[in-house]
């Protein structure tokens, strides 16, 4: 493996990151969106990468699932529940942006305090790959904790799938077949949830899972 | 053989699932537990032929179920053999005693299915060759066991005695589970072979902790017995003589399995713990028993005591085979494991005539009993015999065990280490204390339920009890006299187990003259049972023959000095509480915190005088209370996090991990 192959890998996965404290940043819903469909264009990429650099042929579907559902078809949905809902105003956040970027920078140090040691067996290039995911992982999971809308934290949920998807196709040899499972579940679980969106939206007017917690009696 | 064996479980499997169906019927009840008789017995007969057959194999048969990295084992080798015809034994006849008792259950339903689940978990237990089918068997039977002392749930005290052994009962098991999960390691070889050949070096003391922990709070040793009077009077008579005398040795049957098989060689310091804990828990259990008045109680406290018993005999065999005294070990060990079968015997044979006083009086109190020796001849006469054999007196088989403990305990000046040398003695003090209270305790015992005038209504109406009951007592008795006079044969068919445990057997005993048995060295000790028998039924003869021909034939009644109390009432007697008070006020004041209170009335006042005694249980006060205490307490602050919002049980989970994350990173 050149150094290039290795750089256009990091690039990618690298980018990633980057995508996922956009993410972190967004305060507009349709913004947010966007920016999530580019993180899984960059996504698509790195995989593609990933394929070409590995040789396996059935990674290319890994990065064709990415690209056509969670590049395309799920922020269009997302969209067009977010239109129907009306909720394309500001996005409520628990704590304010700076300190949810800050602490984000904390825990991609941290992913690379833990990876490297860790994989010390491995080339150096797998490592930086397993770092990046586990930052993307981690980000995902601070946007869900941070968001009070239930857009976003569905959000913050697929870029931390995406995480996993990236780890996996650094580690050499997911079976196609984890992949589409993988899928076809975050896939349901879009379903899923976005049925629960309409259902808490007709019953409470808001999406804002605040209002679930005031319906059980206890308002925040 | 372990076809057959494991056949048998399977069998015991399917008649719990029988059960369900058959115990709508009292017909059906008497004919599960029948099958169960049957089912024991052929049991028991094939585990002797394992035992017995010379070069008996270790063959086994793998079932296609299990985890999935592992096959189940099942197998008889000499030591489970041995347990096993112990545990089947007494299982045999305690069905066979239940096929009468049984059918007074007032709600069958709930006892008959788990019966059969109950011996077929402690049969999985010793037929297991894996770890895995090991702890399956042994929650089987906890589960079993559990179900059973629940079974009369309408009283508060029973309900809470399950709850307790439950806890008890997933705490031991966890331990045990521990303690496989240390000797398989790294690789998980959770076979008892692939255990063998890893070396274990390094984990031992933490496995013989945790076998402690896991299989003497199932035995009862002090202070993890808490649970054990709570649950085993819980439950149906002939459940609780199965769970103390059978379960408490599929118990020690894993302390064995564990420490002497799969924890590799000893070192000599192991013995110190053991002993200790054993002779604590001998002392304390008798001194428990002498303060209850509970028949059914005062009979699970013994169960503590014994177990104490056996564990010296444990503890003494570490020590030897450490300090490589092989003989002495194989001396030691074959004494305990005669005290194992001993006490299956004579504690099954007391909780059935317990269950039969409670089943002809509807009491287990003492204090309201009496009297009952002309009312149950038959179940009189069997409690003797084993109120004798517990009490370690001569002709009957408890004399024998503790004899040969002894025996061991006197070898022990030949051992290196000073600290054993100081120990053992120690320890063998107080076993003798311990014997000659648990003697004053079943005096105490048949004393107050069998003799004298009864203190009640209930006692005095009293009536035999039925047939089946008669017979498995009286056949127990019989055992318990066979065992004492013919110690040599247990001890010879006992060679196997110890050359498996220790690696040396005891010399052939069964060849010697008199039937007697030489532990060590025929110019230092021996005892025949048979002589002792034959010269205790010369006396006897002799005595009667003497006081028929020389005293005087005429037969005069005439009233007993009454002490210028015409009409006594029963309530006159001496009473159980009358007999503990003297040893009660040596050991009581310090064990037990006991205060006596006299209530005197005013002179010219008419009040009765009262005397009031207050005990505390120290080691529940001392050890259980905190923990309970801090358990509410936790359990009150924790209970905020059942209301929390899905974005704080994510933020928690969130935080879990990053926290994690931390420490994988600031680990090295």
């Amino acid at each position: 493996m050149s150094p290039l192959d290795s750089d256009i890998a990091h690039l990618l996965a690298g980018s990633m990151v980057l995508l996922s404290f956009l993410l972190l940043y967004q305060d507009r819903m349709f913004a947010l969106l966007n920016v999530f469909a580019f993180h899984a264009f960059a996504l698509a990429g790195s995989v593609a990468w990933q394929a070409y650099l590995q040789r396996a042929p059935h990674l290319f579907i890994t990065a064709l699932i990415a690209l056509l559902f969670k590049g395309v078809i799920i922020p269009v949905a997302l969209r067009r529940i977010v239109v129907r809902l009306g909720i394309h105003r500001s996005i409520e956040t628990v704590v304010s942006i700076g300190p949810t970027m800050l602490f984000g920078i904390a825990l991609v140090g941290l992913s690379i305090v833990v990876m490297l040691p860790v994989t010390q067996a491995e080339g150096p290039f797998v490592r930086e790959d397993l770092a990046f995911a586990l930052s993307v992982v981690l980000l995902g999971f601070l946007m869900m904790v941070t968001r009070r809308n239930a857009v976003s934290q569905v959000i913050g949920f697929m870029s931390l799938e995406n995480g996993l998807v990236l780890a996996a196709s650094g580690a050499r040899g997911m079976p196609l077949v984890v992949e589409i499972s993988v899928g076809f579940s975050v896939l349901i679980a879009f379903m899923v949830i976005s049925i629960f969106l309409f259902r808490i939206r007709e019953r409470f007017d808001t999406v804002d899972l605040q209002a679930l917690d005031m319906s059980r009696g206890e308002a925040l | 053989m372990s076809q057959l064996a494991a056949s048998g479980v399977g069998l015991l499997l399917a008649l719990s699932v029988l059960g369900i169906f058959a115990a709508r019927r009292a017909l059906g009840t008497r004919l599960v537990y029948a099958a169960c008789a049957a089912v024991c017995a052929a049991l028991a007969g094939v585990a002797l032929l394992g035992l017995l057959a010379p070069g008996a194999g270790l063959e086994s048969v793998e079932i296609p179920v299990g985890l999935p990295l592992g096959r189940t084992v099942l197998g008889l080798d000499p030591l489970s053999a041995a347990f096993a015809v112990i545990v089947n034994l007494a299982a045999a006849i305690v069905s066979g005693y239940a096929i009468g008792y049984g059918a007074h259950a007032r709600e069958p339903l709930r006892v008959v299915p788990f019966y059969p689940a109950f011996i077929a978990g402690m049969n999985l237990v010793l037929l297991a060759q894996d770890a895995f089918s090991f702890l399956v068997g042994w929650e089987l039977m906890s589960l079993a066991s559990w179900a059973l002392v629940l079974s009369e749930h309408r009283a508060a005290e029973n309900r809470h005695a399950a709850l307790v052994y439950l806890i008890m009962a997933s705490g031991g098991a966890l331990t045990l589970l521990l303690a496989f999960g240390l000797l398989a390691g790294p690789h998980g070889g959770y076979s008892f072979e692939a255990i063998r050949r890893v070396s274990s070096a390094g984990v031992g003391p933490i496995v013989l902790l945790l076998a402690l922990l896991g299989a003497g709070s199932k035995a009862g040793l002090v202070p993890l017995h808490a649970w054990l009077p709570l649950a085993h009077p819980a439950a149906p008579s002939h459940v609780s003589a199965l769970m103390s005398a059978v379960m408490t040795k599929v118990a020690v049957y894993g302390f064995v399995r564990l420490v002497f098989d799969l924890a590799g060689p000893p070192a000599w310091w192991w013995s110190v713990p053991v002993l200790l804990i054993a002779a604590v828990t001998a002392l304390l259990g008798v001194l428990y028993a002498l303060m209850e008045h509970d028949l059914k109680r005062l009979l699970a406290y013994h169960t503590v005591e014994n177990i104490g018993i056996i564990f010296i005999g444990l503890g003494l065999a570490l020590a030897f085979e450490a300090s490589g005294m092989r003989a002495a070990a194989a001396l030691a060990f074959a004494a305990a494991i005669f005290h194992v079968f001993n006490h299956s015997l004579f504690k099954s044979l007391l909780f059935m005539g317990s269950g039969a006083v409670l089943n002809a009086t509807g009491e287990r109190d003492m204090e309201h009993l009496g009297g009952l020796i002309k009312a149950m001849p038959v179940t009189a006469v069997a409690f003797l015999a084993g109120c004798i054999a517990i009490s370690a007196l001569p002709p009957f088989n408890g004399f024998v065990s503790e004899w040969l403990t002894f025996q061991a305990i006197l070898l022990s000046p030949q051992l290196p280490q000073w600290v054993a040398r100081l120990l053992v003695p120690a320890v063998g003090a107080t076993l003798a204390c311990s014997a000659a209270l648990a003697a004053a305790c079943f005096v105490k015992a048949f004393g107050m339920s069998f003799l004298g005038r009864p203190r009640t209504k209930a006692a005095s109406a009293a009536a035999e009890t039925d047939r089946f009951s008669q017979i498995a007592m009286l056949l127990l008795a019989l055992l318990c006299l066979l065992a004492g006079i013919l110690p040599g044969f247990v001890l010879d068919s006992l060679g196997a187990v110890t050359q498996l445990a220790v690696g040396e057997r005891l010399a052939p005993q069964s060849a010697q003259a008199w039937m007697r048995i030489v532990p060590v060295d025929i110019h230092r000790s021996a005892y025949s049972g048979l002589f002792v028998f034959v010269m205790i039924l010369l006396a006897a003869a002799a005595t009667a023959f003497v006081v028929r021909r020389v005293a005087s034939h005429a037969l005069r009644r005439s009233p007993a000095w009454d002490c210028g109390f015409p009409d006594a009432s029963p309530a006159t007697q001496y009473t159980a509480g009358s007999f503990a008070q003297p040893i009660r006020r040596v050991f009581g004041s310090v064990v037990f915190r006991a205060r006596e209170a006299v209530a005197m009335p005013k002179p010219g006042d008419t009040a009765v005088a009262r005397l009031q005694v207050e005990l505390h249980d120290t080691v529940w006060d001392a050890l259980y209370a905190p923990i309970i205490r801090l358990v509410a307490a936790t359990a009150e602050r924790l209970n905020r996090m059942q209301f929390l919002t899905i974005r704080n049980y994510l933020t928690l989970v969130f935080a879990a991990l990053v926290a994690l994350l931390i420490i994988v990173g600031t680990w090295r």
